[in-house]
C-alpha cells in the first residue's frame, strides 16, 4: 500500500481564529479511513482544503505517486486528478433526472468543446445502468432527481461519485438522516468501494464508524488528537474528555 | 438533426409556425401580395421577429445558464452599428459619386473620400474618418464584424467577470454597468460614431432601386430565417449533455465544478454565443427600424428584455420568444397611440403613459401566478392531450 495523499503541517486562520492547526493526515490505496471529531474540530475545512475550495496558509498537500502539490491546482483541476467530494447535504441536480446526474458524472473529457460534440456511446449507457445497479436505483433512471428519496439521493451522489472513477473519494456524513436499511446499504456501497481506492469517511455517528471497522483519525481543534482503531481510540482518555464524554 | 426533432418536439412545430406565419406576412404585403399589411406593420413584423431572436439569446444565458444579463443590449447594438457603418459608408459614397461625376474634372480617390467624410460627419463638427470606420467600404468585413465586436465584448466581459467568480445580482449590476458605459461612450460627438444622431438612413440599401414595400419584405424573409436557424442552434446547444451541464451550473455551481468540469469555461461559452446571436439580431434589426443611436443601449432596454423573457417562460426557448413577440408588439400597440383611451369621467387613461403600469401588473401577475410565464401554459396544454 503506497500512500496516496500526504498532508503535513497545515494550518489555516479564518480571522483570527485557527480552524486547522498544523495538521498532518496520510492515506494509502486502498483504504478506509474514518474521521471523527467534534464540531469545529476541522473535519469540514480539512475536506475543503483537499479539493482546493480553501488555501492553506502553510503545509503541503502532496498527491500520488508522482508527488504533485495540490495547493496551486484549481477545484476542476484536482477532482479531474482523482478525488471526488460528497458533500453533507445530498447535492444532486434535482430538475434533472437520475440517468442525466450519472451521464454529468461520467469519467470523459470535461472540456466545454468536447462536452458539446459529445454523443452518448453504448458504453456509457451500460455503465450508467451497471452504476444505476449498484446504488440500487435501475427503476428510478428516468426519474427526476428531486423526487426520490432522501436516503436515495445520497446513494445517486455516491454514485455519481464513483461514475468520476476517483482514486480518493471523500465523504461527508453519508449516514446522516438516513434509516437504518438505508445506513447498511451505504456501509456496503463505501465498503465496496474502498476495495479499490481510498475512502475518508467523516462521521459523527459511532455505531456507523463501528460498521465501517476500519483505521480512525480523532480531529480535535484543528489537529490530529489520536489515530489508531476505534477501539484503541476510544480507550484514549484525551478523546473521552473532549469529544466521547460530553 | 432528425434526432434533435424527435427528442425537442418544440423545434419542428415552432420552424412550421415561423415559416407560416412569415409566408402569410407576405401574401398580405404590399411588396408581394394583397397589402392588407402595410409596409411600415411588415417592417414592425420583421423587427418584432429580431426581437424574438434576441430573447432567444437572453434565455440561452439566463433561462438554461443561470447568468441573468442585464446589458444584452449592448450586444444588440452594438451588432447593428457594425452593418449601419457600411451602410452608411456605401450609399453616402454613391450620392456623393452621382453628385461629382457631372463635373468636368473628375474628383481624385482622396477628394472623394473627404467629401464622404464630411458628408457623414459634419454633423458632429467633422471631417475626416475615425479609426473605427477602416473597414466600413467593406460589406464582407462589416459582417464580420457583426459577429466579431459583440462576441470580443462578451469574450473580455465574461473572461474578467466568471474568472473573478462574480455571480447573481452583482454580474447582473456589472452587465448593466457595461451597457451604460457603452452607451454614454457613444453619446460623445468624438467617439467616433455621431453621437447622439446616430447612424441613420439604414433603411435605404446602397444600390438597390427595390422600393421599400419589396426591402421591407425581404428584411421580413432575412429575420425569419435567422430566427429560425438561431432556434436550431439553441436548441442542438442545450440538447445532449452540454445543456445537462449547464444545466446543472444554474441550479447548482459548486457542485459542477467538484464534478471536474471548468465552470468558467462553459458560462464563457454561452455568455459569448449569446452575445453573437443578439449581435446578429441587433444588424438585421437596425436597417429595418432606419435609425441607430447610443439611446437604444440604454439600461433599461436590456431589463425589459429580461422581463419579455421571464413572461414568456425561461428555460425552454420558445416562451422567450412568445413572451417578446407578445409583449413587444403590445407595447408598440399600446404606445402607437393606436389603443383607444379610457375616459374615467374627470381622469383619461391614456395608454401611452399607462401601458408601462400595465406591463409591470402583467410582470408581477406572471410572476405570482405562472412562475413558468406563458411558455408554461404551453407545457401544460400539451401535457393534457398526452394524456
Amino acid at each position: 500500500m503506497s500512500t496516496l495523499l500526504e498532508v503535513s503541517g497545515v494550518s489555516v486562520t479564518f480571522d483570527g481564529y485557527r480552524a486547522i492547526n498544523n495538521l498532518s493526515f496520510a492515506i494509502g490505496e486502498p483504504e478506509m479511513r474514518a474521521i471523527i471529531g467534534p464540531n469545529g474540530a476541522g473535519k469540514t475545512t480539512f475536506m475543503d482544503i483537499v479539493t482546493g475550495k480553501t488555501r492553506p496558509d502553510e503545509g503541503q498537500v502532496i498527491w500520488g505517486e508522482k508527488n504533485e502539490s495540490l495547493l496551486r491546482k484549481s477545484e476542476a483541476q484536482i477532482v479531474q486528478a482523482g478525488i471526488g467530494r460528497k458533500f453533507q447535504r445530498p447535492t444532486v441536480f434535482e430538475e434533472q433526472t437520475v440517468y442525466d446526474n450519472l451521464q454529468v458524472a461520467l469519467r470523459k473529457d470535461r472540456g466545454p468543446l468536447a462536452v458539446l460534440l459529445d454523443r452518448p456511446t453504448k458504453a456509457d449507457r451500460d455503465r450508467i445502468e451497471e452504476l444505476a445497479g449498484e446504488i440500487g436505483l435501475s427503476d428510478h433512471l428516468d426519474t427526476i432527481a428531486g423526487t426520490i428519496s432522501h436516503g436515495q439521493k445520497q446513494w445517486l451522489e455516491i454514485g455519481m461519485l464513483l461514475a468520476q472513477e476517483p482514486r480518493l473519494l471523500l465523504v461527508d456524513e453519508p449516514a446522516a438522516g438516513m434509516t437504518k436499511e438505508e445506513r447498511d446499504h451505504t456501509t456496503d456501497l463505501l465498503k465496496e468501494a474502498a476495495k479499490t481506492r481510498a475512502v475518508v469517511v467523516v462521521e459523527h455517528d459511532m455505531e456507523f464508524v463501528r460498521r465501517l471497522d476500519c483505521k480512525v483519525t480523532v480531529l480535535h481543534e484543528g489537529s490530529v488528537l489520536a489515530e489508531g482503531t476505534l477501539d484503541h481510540v476510544t480507550a484514549d482518555q484525551r478523546v473521552i474528555d473532549v469529544y466521547l464524554g460530553r | 438533426m432528425g434526432k434533435l426533432f424527435a427528442e425537442n418536439r418544440s423545434v419542428p412545430v415552432f420552424l412550421m409556425i415561423l415559416a407560416a406565419i412569415t409566408l402569410a406576412i407576405t401574401v398580405m404585403s404590399e411588396g408581394y401580395g394583397t397589402g392588407a399589411i402595410s409596409t411600415s406593420l411588415v417592417k414592425t413584423l420583421g423587427m418584432t421577429l429580431c426581437l424574438c431572436l434576441i430573447a432567444l439569446a437572453m434565455d440561452l444565458v439566463w433561462g438554461y445558464c443561470g447568468i441573468l444579463s442585464l446589458g444584452h443590449f449592448a450586444f444588440f447594438a452594438l451588432g447593428g452599428y457594425m452593418i449601419g457603418m457600411w451602410l452608411m459608408y456605401a450609399r453616402t459614397a454613391d450620392t456623393i459619386a452621382a453628385a461629382q461625376a457631372a463635373q468636368p474634372i473628375p474628383p481624385t480617390a482622396v477628394e472623394l473620400n473627404d467629401a464622404i467624410a464630411v458628408q457623414i460627419f459634419g454633423v458632429v463638427g467633422g471631417d475626416s474618418f475615425p479609426w473605427m470606420w477602416a473597414f466600413s467600404d467593406s460589406l464582407f468585413l462589416q459582417l464580420a464584424l457583426v459577429v466579431l465586436a459583440p462576441g470580443l465584448l462578451a469574450f473580455v466581459f465574461g473572461w474578467l467577470a466568471f474568472r473573478s467568480r462574480v455571480t447573481g445580482v452583482y454580474l447582473s449590476i456589472l452587465t448593466q454597468a457595461m451597457t451604460l458605459a457603452l452607451s454614454l461612450y457613444l453619446f460623445q460627438n468624438d467617439t467616433g460614431l455621431r453621437g447622439n444622431n446616430g447612424l441613420s438612413g439604414l433603411q435605404n440599401l446602397p444600390g438597390v432601386e427595390a422600393p421599400q414595400a419589396l426591402t421591407s419584405v425581404w428584411f421580413l424573409w432575412a429575420s425569419a430565417l435567422a430566427l429560425g436557424l438561431g432556434y436550431l442552434l439553441c436548441a442542438w446547444v442545450v440538447s445532449g449533455k452540454f445543456g445537462k451541464v449547464v444545466r446543472g451550473i444554474r441550479d447548482d455551481e459548486p457542485r459542477v465544478r467538484f464534478l471536474g468540469y471548468p465552470v468558467e469555461g462553459f458560462k464563457l461559452f454561452i455568455f459569448v454565443l449569446s452575445a453573437v446571436i443578439a449581435g446578429i439580431a441587433g444588424a438585421l434589426y437596425y436597417p429595418q427600424a432606419g435609425i441607430i443611436n447610443p439611446d437604444e443601449l440604454a439600461p433599461i432596454a436590456s431589463i425589459y428584455l429580461a422581463v419579455w423573457v421571464a413572461i414568456g417562460g425561461r428555460g425552454r426557448l420558445y416562451g422567450a420568444v412568445i413572451g417578446a413577440a407578445v409583449v413587444s408588439l403590445a407595447s408598440t400597440w399600446f404606445t402607437g397611440g393606436r389603443a383607444p383611451d379610457i375616459p374615467l369621467g374627470g381622469y383619461t387613461i391614456q395608454w401611452v403613459d399607462w401601458w408601462t403600469v400595465l406591463l409591470g401588473l402583467g410582470f408581477v401577475l406572471v410572476t405570482l401566478y405562472a412562475p413558468k410565464g406563458l411558455g408554461g401554459l404551453i407545457d401544460l396544454m400539451s401535457r393534457r392531450k398526452d394524456a
